[in-house]
């Protein structure tokens, strides 16, 4: 019986390691870039630099920012923020240089436009919408116009 | 009575609202981020070689008058190995290729190429992804078509399937 359970112990291991072997290949083994983890020297330019990271979307884990995430990807992005930031660029010009490959997706505040036009409008369309199914209880002294409720 | 049917806008509206997530739930998840630099030119960049005996890549090379694939892999990146067999297939039609191999090391670029063969002409390496980053590209693998000016005409992303193999042939006959 003995036995047959370590067989079954070492057959466990095998397929398991068979089936983490690929995952944990699917990793790249280089360092990170020089600036993904290191600040700028400036502390104008770094905080400059950590405020547009904040709002710039992590393209492989998407729902995280790049400041927050560390998937090798959103290494390689703060390295190129940061030696843009460093060598002079503003960060609208930055971001503007991602949104012109990525699409506004890649900005957590998105310019308005018709794809965001409802966002920031729809809240005044409630408030509109509910003064007026609320209009006729707003009339005072004034019997309903229905005759009913109210 | 008139306005009756009132009482059944908040139903309405709440039936639209499930009516919607209903729809989005069984919708296939789309989270592919798809490049807008289309019909741009290839970003500024000259890459060194990604492993010995394969030459590294640069814009010029882009803009000889061929259209050509620009293949984004990794050595670490599994479906790579799954499209290699489309690839080498292109390249023995006669279709140049060149690739990007992101965040990878010279040994096991060759590694890779060892075990899958080579379809490259060129093999630039991108080690802080700042190419991938320039082309609009979200992950390996991508192949971007590139017409004989340098202009970027199309992203795929994923893996090249064996039934998009002439289909891409033709987009690159047409751009000839």
């Amino acid at each position: 019986m003995t036995g047959r359970c370590a067989w079954a112990r070492r057959a466990a291991w095998a397929l398991a390691l068979a089936v983490a072997a690929p995952a944990a290949m699917a990793q790249d083994s280089l360092p990170p870039a020089p600036l993904a983890y290191k600040q700028l020297a400036d502390p104008a330019q770094e905080a400059a630099a950590t405020a547009l990271m904040h709002e710039l979307r992590c393209l492989v884990c998407q729902g995280q920012s790049i400041a927050d995430s560390d998937a090798p990807l959103a290494g390689d992005m703060r390295h190129e923020v940061r030696s843009r930031i460093a060598a002079g660029e503003s960060p609208d010009a930055v971001r503007d240089w991602l949104v012109a490959r990525y699409g506004n997706w890649v900005t957590y505040d998105p310019p308005f436009d018709a794809a965001t036009a409802l966002l920031w409008i729809g809240p005044l369309l409630f408030l509109l919408a509910g003064l007026w199914l609320a209009r006729g209880r707003f009339a005072v002294g004034v019997p309903d116009e229905r005759g009913e409720g109210a | 009575m008139k306005k009756n049917w009132l009482l059944f806008a908040p139903l309405a509206i709440v039936s639209l609202l499930f009516g919607v997530f209903l729809y989005r739930l069984n919708a296939p998840e789309d989270r592919m981020v798809e490049s807008r630099w289309i019909n741009q030119p290839m970003p500024t960049f000259n890459l060194p070689p990604a492993t010995a005996g394969i030459a590294g890549l640069k814009t010029s090379d882009l803009a000889d008058g061929q259209p050509r694939l620009v293949n984004i892999f990794a050595s670490w990146c599994i479906p790579c190995k799954a499209e290699a067999p489309q690839l080498d297939a292109l390249a023995k039609a006669g279709v140049p290729i060149d690739g990007i191999a992101i965040r990878d090391r010279p040994e096991d670029v060759a590694a890779f190429l060892a075990e899958t063969g080579n379809p490259f002409d060129r093999i630039g390496a991108d080690m802080q992804s700042s190419v991938q980053i320039a082309l609009g590209s979200s992950g390996v693998p991508e192949t971007f078509i590139v017409d004989g000016r340098g202009i970027i005409r199309e992203q795929i992303q994923g893996i090249i399937t064996p039934a998009m193999v002439p289909e891409i042939q033709r987009k690159l006959d047409s751009l000839k």
